[in-house]
């Protein structure tokens, strides 16, 4: 192996995390993601040294329990592969509940994927009895507001932050059967992060029976899509 | 109940959520309506340890190959699910269709070992099934065990309808069929079981009657009907099944999340502390084309980065060189680490880690000579000579690992407190080793447990060492193994004790295992879980004593509580064994002269069409 001059290729998949994986931790997607490219014989290259690590970026751990639309993940291989025959060779080894929609080539010296991330977007679907209108001005008064310090525990320690930076807008829609729909901008930058249940602990909401689902992630210099 | 409903409002609360929700990679869900006998395969302890199990991966992938059937997983939930599935009033249900164990017509315990059996207590009641067998009626499922603590039976025969004794891949089959036949001709429970009785390797424990002596010890065991076997001799598979090669790929870390392979079943060593070692005979090695050919499939079915070979002795295996060899040149540029368990402390054994671990990274290499001086080595049957256990050890730090773990164990019969002082001895000498070839960084971590004697081996008449005993020779080595480059890890002795006492128990056990598990006993073998108190308080309550069980040396010719279960090694050779051991003598492999320990006899007829190299018996001396 001292010849080895480094990955070839490196491939951007947009993927799914659906219901049925929205419990599996960001470290065990890691080993889940290796596994199925290991199923599909594709080959990964390896990082050097002591202990090698298959090379695998996610752009941004999504919270346990919220599913995911268009997640993005960056692979590293070891020979150069068509795209399109890496997708078809995935496909019937993922798991249930992942999905990979797309796989595009990126220059292997493109800045990491989680360098670029700039805002995730999150639909919220909750069932409450409250109207659009009583939780849009509720919303309203929450993005009136110029701070909202929150604490969260961290390694440990309790760390006070101010979320709403954190949160570049809120809209409120109604749903289906009466329930409310809530698409939350959220900051997902290698700055800060702000995360959709404390938003919803925010406008009172984290007891209301909810699904979240990421929708979307925004890198920088991309539009924002509203 | 909306199963998926009330765990979308509990999982965010619980640790590890993943435990619950199954659809894993290779799980299988099968069409319901479209089987007619449904198992619910329980491993009573965490998801955790219940997907490393290897017995389990077997069992489900048995009985889902066949038609009309499926098998379904279920774990013990944590102590906050368990809290959460209380409060929702969830009753307890299977990884694939989220059904409650209550729709099932069959719930199969693995039972690992005696540390889980108030769990097993417990994941009946969540099921909200009754937990005393007696209480269960024909609308219930069967409520079965197998597995290495089913050996002893009596401790549980107040909550299990019946148990398997041995291997399980044929006898589940033969479940099956009965359990379809008894529906279709709509037999009463009762009626089933005795049924299930004429199965050989069937135990009924309520198809018994047990007498007692004044003195507590067991007068005699009688059959009740004439279904009922005497004594119930285990099932074997002649020759290995083919192995699992599409096994459940798990999300979770769990304990051993690899691929494995079992390349030989049994040990010829003979132990005499070792359970596994005198129930899992004869030996049956896997042919080396037959491994290779399933790592392959092994490999593409999971996409699992490393593969154990698993055997109670993996340098024991026949051509355990080869296989290697051929492994590494195999699978040496695919980035697949290679692990073997249990090796013997020798040379062979460093010459296979080192092809192993050619590549991959030397963190710690495991002996386990059991005891520290030649002498006590050979009361236990495990001869190595103190020269080749250093100069393993040279040639250990040599290669580049860092640290050694030596395991022993305190408590075995004629110890002495020279043999404890030994220990210590034998580690510093490790280290001193250490320290010559790798300087500082040389580390040596001592594991001391204590002897838990267990029924069918040689040890099964001996006592359990006193606590006082226990600790005082604890204090010694914690004084002693200390400083630079050591560390030590002990055994607390009510855990020991609590092992003890249900593995040789009896099935009056019964009443104490019920009242600690209403006490709130449950995970015994997790240190910060067991409930000391609560066992206590249910041996004060019954009257019953911890030191009859415990404590006191056998008679030879007592009729111990397990003696109606035959694994295939008669009493009359632990007996001989035993007594060889009092004098020191020790019997090498059984793969080199057959010592007669029954198991020829036991399964002439098994044998009788094999060719002859199938078992590594070498000659059938016992025939």
């Amino acid at each position: 192996m001292t010849d080895y001059q480094g990955p070839v290729q490196r491939l951007r998949l947009t993927f799914s995390k659906g219901e049925e994986v929205k419990y599996v931790g960001h470290l065990d997607l890691h080993n889940a993601w290796e596994r199925a490219f290991r199923r599909a014989r594709l080959p990964l290259a390896h990082s050097q040294g002591y202990n090698p690590r298959p090379r695998f970026q996610i752009a941004a751990a999504l919270p346990v329990g919220v599913t995911g639309q268009a997640e993005l993940l960056d692979v590293w291989l070891d020979e150069r592969l068509e795209p399109g025959d890496v997708l078809r060779r995935l496909q019937p080894l993922l798991p249930p509940g992942f999905g990979v929609s797309a796989v595009e080539e990126v220059d292997l010296r493109a800045p990491a994927l989680q360098s670029q991330m700039r805002t995730a977007t999150y639909r919220v679907v909750v069932d409450t009895r409250e109207t659009v209108d009583g939780l849009r001005g509720r919303v309203r008064s929450l993005l009136d507001t110029p701070t909202l310090p929150r604490q969260r525990q961290q390694k440990g320690k309790l760390r006070t932050y101010d979320l709403r930076p954190l949160i570049h807008d809120i809209t409120v829609t109604p749903g289906r059967d009466g329930q409310c729909v809530l698409d939350l901008y959220l900051a997902a930058s290698p700055e800060g992060a702000g995360r959709p249940d404390e938003v919803l602990d925010v406008l009172g909401l984290s007891h209301t029976s909810h699904r979240i689902e990421r929708t979307g992630l925004v890198f920088a210099g991309a539009e924002f899509d509203k | 109940m909306d199963v998926d409903k009330t765990l979308e409002r509990i999982l965010p609360n619980v640790n590890k959520p993943a435990r619950y929700t199954g659809g894993e990679w290779n799980s299988i869900v099968k069409d319901w309506e479209a089987c007619d006998v449904r198992w619910a395969l329980a491993f009573p302890d965490i998801y955790d340890l219940g997907m490393s199990n290897h017995g389990l991966s077997i069992l489900y992938d048995r009985l889902n190959s066949a038609a009309g059937v499926l098998a379904e997983r279920v774990f013990a939930p944590w102590i906050d699910m368990e809290e959460a599935m209380r409060a929702a009033r969830l009753p307890l249900f299977s990884l694939e269709s989220r059904r409650p164990l209550a729709h099932f017509d069959l719930v199969g315990f693995s039972l690992a070992s005696e540390q889980l059996f108030t769990n097993l207590l417990n994941m009946l009641d969540l099921a909200g099934l009754p937990v005393l067998a007696r209480d269960r009626g024909d609308a219930h499922p069967l409520v079965l065990a197998g597995g290495g603590a089913a050996f002893n039976p009596e401790p549980l025969a107040d909550f299990v309808d019946a148990f398997a004794i041995g291997e399980g891949e044929e006898v589940i089959l033969d479940i099956t069929t009965a359990v379809r036949q008894a529906k279709r001709d709509g037999l009463s429970r009762d009626e089933l079981l005795r049924r299930l009785a004429r199965i050989p390797g069937i135990y009924v424990p309520r198809l018994y009657d047990v007498r007692y002596h004044d003195d507590g010890t067991i007068a005699e065991i009688l059959p009740l009907v004439p279904e009922a076997a005497l004594p119930v001799r285990k099932r074997i598979v002649t020759t290995l099944p083919p192995p699992v090669t599409s096994p459940v790929v798990p999300y979770l870390e769990t304990v051993h999340n690899r691929a494995a392979i079992e390349i030989q079943r049994g040990c010829g060593r003979g132990c005499r502390f070792c359970h596994a070692g005198m129930t899992y005979r004869p030996v049956r090695e896997r042919p080396v084309d037959e491994i290779l050919a399933a790592i392959d499939e092994l490999i593409a079915s999971t996409g699992y980065e490393e593969i154990a070979l698993l055997s109670l002795s993996s340098s024991d295996y026949h051509d355990i060189e080869n296989l290697v060899g051929a492994l590494a040149e195999r699978y040496g540029d695919r980035q697949l680490s290679i692990s073997l368990p249990s090796l013997r402390i020798d040379s062979v054994s460093v010459n296979l880690m080192d092809r192993l671990q050619a590549t991959g990274r030397r963190s710690s290499f495991t002996f386990a000579p059991e005891a520290a001086t030649e002498r006590l080595r050979g009361v236990i049957n495990k001869p190595i000579p103190d020269q080749d256990l250093l100069s393993v050890a040279r040639e250990v730090y040599r290669r580049g690992w860092k640290t050694i773990k030596l395991y022993f164990m305190i408590g075995h019969p004629t110890q002495t407190i020279e043999d404890v002082a030994a220990i210590v001895d034998l580690a510093l000498a490790v280290r001193d080793v250490g320290r010559h070839t790798l300087g500082r960084k040389a580390q040596v971590n001592v594991g001391v447990s204590t002897l838990v004697p267990k029924p069918h081996t040689p040890f099964q008449w001996v006592p359990l060492a006193s606590e006082d005993e226990v600790h005082a020779q604890q204090d010694y080595l914690k004084e002693h193994l200390r400083g630079p480059g050591l560390k030590l890890n002990w055994t607390d002795y009510q855990l020991t004790l609590h092992e003890a006492v249900l593995s040789r128990g009896d099935r009056r056990l019964g009443a104490v295992i019920h009242r600690a598990w209403q006490l709130g006993a449950r995970f015994d073998a997790w240190g910060d879980q067991f409930r000391v108190d609560a066992w206590r308080q249910a041996f004060r309550e019954s009257d019953l004593d911890v030191g009859f069980y415990a404590w006191r040396e056998r008679d030879l010719d007592e009729v111990l509580p397990w003696d109606h279960i035959d694994p295939g090694v008669s009493k009359r050779f632990l007996a001989r064994d035993y007594q060889a051991s009092l004098r020191g003598d020790t019997h090498p492999d059984c793969r080199e002269q057959c010592y007669a320990c029954g198991i020829l006899t036991a399964f002439r007829d098994e044998c009788a069409d094999l060719p002859v190299d199938a078992w590594v018996c070498p000659t059938p001396g016992d025939k």
